[in-house]
């Protein structure tokens, strides 16, 4: 079974303009100890989808449709208490921005055995003895010294360890991970996804891992999930998805993207530019740009089928490929 | 093609990062110096795409800028087709020539001011429209130039996307005709489908306008796409400087060799990545000798007491001890 699933989720935001659907029917799994990428451009909505899981949804965004499961329990529902019991503890989260998701006016020790007594009954020896426990597996060099200095003693590397060793600090069974790498720079980067990995690995935690870095993904996640303008468009195992991608928007997300090895004149192009949420075209999304376009797609929503060893939301798969 | 066009030599740009006059004695601290660049040499030949890459605060923006004359050089010079850029504040003609597009599409456009104004503006400053009404049909081919509508003009930037946004940008340097032109990590705040137009678009008219690119970019495989020739800096100095090919099939310098390590594997063929420990040293204390020495496989107490000095193999320049 798996470890979280989320069903047909759909957010809304409640706007002065009108209700704004920010996203439509999500559909995916995640296993024990497995890492799910998920990708898309700005404003595709997968910060959103891991801000939903983790019940921390910018106001006013709600929930309007659909369902969480996390353990075999379901979690969309779940009131403020008991959320922050399972948030931290059960579900773990590392932000973007190493900077601000740590509070500046506190040593990094002090933030880690407060999280680490929040969720863990230990007593303040324990406490601090595991937070060093935790930098030291981040791979912070001298962690008992460490423990001592504030945020900004550390660099932006190093933070994203501290981030990191907090996310883990009451060993949770699931990390939602939204661009952890994206503020860094690529050796750093480098290290950070070979330290997630490495971590995941010893503890069989699952991961989420929302990135707009198709790189990432591919060195890092098991299966994958493309989002477009609020929604699945395609989903399989890592190698196939961008090996033979089937959506005709991951074609173009693959060939957008400059290889070392490959001699091109211009790189492949998808025109336009994702939609905003007050005017997202009707039936297919992507259809206006879309090079495979058919009366169809202007219609109806196309639905996640499979294809070979993805899914895709696609009414021309066969065509496009 | 071997006329150049940019002659950047010995350039030296140090920043005062000092305390307050009066905590400095009070705490009896010295002067504090930041250099950012430091002894720096290339040239780029007309027509070129010359790119520089490096983490960040390797000082790839500071010789931008440097370039275009934003900032004076503390040591060292850099010459336009035989014009000393230092001249650029005073000597409108030459500033005509030497253009630049910045990093963040939102910081860099005037939110208040209309298309057409921030197109017109640098028309109308070097005269190259005589009125307001020659100055709109002007603003209309450049908008048409970069794939924007002409009816765009009227409209302000808060009204477009970042690719737009860019777009604007690159029409605006492309205004005064220039022959050298600096992009300082211009699709670096773009999604890859928008950094394909934005990439593509500069290609298509450096091919038609036969303009010399300076190409500033922390991401190796966008440089790889656009460059003719790379240059690697590490903490304000370049380390290597090769042509595309060479660099990325026999990378010369230890930290080239790091860098390109990093990139993500896209073909997934089971190829560990080797991070490499270590971060960028502070600049304002970098290590002694070689900046590189504490992060490097190959070091030895050679490389901690001297500084390499760049020296020529092939058709590259490497400033490494252990570099043949």
């Amino acid at each position: 079974m798996s470890l979280l699933s989320v069903r047909n989720l759909s957010v809304q935001f409640p706007t002065r303009h009108g209700v704004l659907q920010a996203l439509n029917e999500v559909s995916f799994e995640i296993a024990a100890g497995e890492v799910l990428g998920v990708v898309g451009e700005s404003g595709a909505g997968k910060s959103l989808t891991g801000s939903a899981i983790i019940g921390l949804l910018p106001p006013p965004g709600r929930i309007s449709g659909g369902e969480i499961w996390f353990d075999g329990k379901r979690i969309d529902n779940l009131s403020e208490t008991n959320l922050r019991s399972l948030r931290g503890r059960h579900i773990g989260a590392i932000f973007q921005d190493p900077l601000t998701s740590l509070n500046p006016l506190y040593t990094v020790g002090f933030q880690l055995t407060q999280t680490i007594q929040t969720h863990l009954n230990l007593s303040n020896k324990q406490a601090s003895d595991r937070a060093v426990e935790l930098l030291a597996a981040t791979g912070i060099p001298a962690p008992e010294l460490r423990v001592q200095h504030y945020p900004h003693q550390f660099s932006g590397g190093m933070r994203q360890r501290v981030v990191i060793a907090l996310a883990l600090a009451a060993q949770p069974r699931l990390i939602v991970a939204d661009e952890p790498t994206t503020a860094l720079d690529v050796s750093i980067q480098a290290q950070i996804i070979s330290l997630i990995k490495k971590l995941c690995k010893e503890q069989g935690t699952a991961v989420m891992l929302i990135t707009h870095d198709m790189g990432v993904i591919a060195e890092t996640a098991d299966r994958m999930a493309v989002m477009y303008a609020g929604r699945v468009v395609e989903t399989g195992p890592v190698a196939a998805v961008l090996h033979s991608p089937q959506h005709p928007y991951t074609q173009g997300l693959m060939g957008s993207i400059p290889k070392i090895g490959q001699h091109l004149a211009r790189l492949a192009q998808i025109n336009g530019a994702m939609p905003r949420l007050n005017a997202i075209p009707s039936g297919c999304a992507f259809n206006p740009r879309c090079t495979h376009v058919t009366e169809q797609c202007g219609q109806t929503v196309p639905y996640l089928q499979p294809y070979g060893a993805t899914q895709a939301a696609c009414w021309n798969v066969r065509v496009a490929v | 093609m071997n006329t150049k066009l940019v002659q950047v030599s010995q350039l030296v740009r140090t920043f005062d990062v000092s305390q307050p006059w009066l905590t400095r004695v009070l705490t009896r601290q010295p002067k504090q110096l930041l250099h950012a660049v430091n002894d720096i040499t290339f040239s780029i030949a007309k027509g070129e795409t010359f790119a520089l890459v490096g983490e960040s605060g390797c000082g790839k923006s500071t010789v931008a800028r440097l370039l275009v004359g934003l900032y004076a050089p503390s040591q060292g010079t850099v010459e336009l087709a035989g014009n000393d850029v230092s001249r650029l504040k005073t000597d409108l003609k030459l500033r005509r020539d030497a253009q630049m597009i910045f990093q963040d599409p939102y910081a860099s456009l005037n939110p208040r001011w209309r298309v057409a104004d921030i197109i017109a503006e640098p028309l109308l400053l070097h005269g190259l429209a005589l009125d307001a009404a020659a100055a709109q049909i002007k603003v209309a081919e450049l908008l048409t130039l970069v794939g924007l509508s002409a009816n765009d003009a009227s409209k302000y930037p808060h009204q477009f996307s970042g690719g737009q946004r860019q777009r604007i940008s690159i029409a605006r340097a492309l205004a005064t005709e220039p022959a050298f032109l600096v992009c300082d990590e211009p699709t670096s705040a773009l999604d890859v489908s928008v950094q394909a137009q934005v990439l593509n678009l500069l290609k298509d008219l450096q091919t038609r306008l036969g303009i010399t690119v300076l190409f500033i970019s922390h991401n190796l495989q966008v440089v790889h796409h656009v460059a003719d020739r790379i240059g690697v800096m590490y903490l304000g100095k370049l380390v290597e400087i090769a042509s595309k090919t060479d660099l990325f099939a026999t990378p010369k310098h230890p930290y080239t060799r790091l860098l390109l390590d990093a990139i993500p594997d896209m073909e997934m063929s089971g190829r560990a990545r080797t991070p490499v420990g270590g971060e960028v040293p502070n600049p304002l204390n970098p290590p002694s000798g070689c900046a590189f020495h504490p992060r490097c496989p190959l070091a030895t107490e050679l490389c901690k007491q001297e500084a390499p000095i760049a020296k020529t193999i092939g058709t590259s320049v490497v400033a490494c001890h252990w570099a043949e």
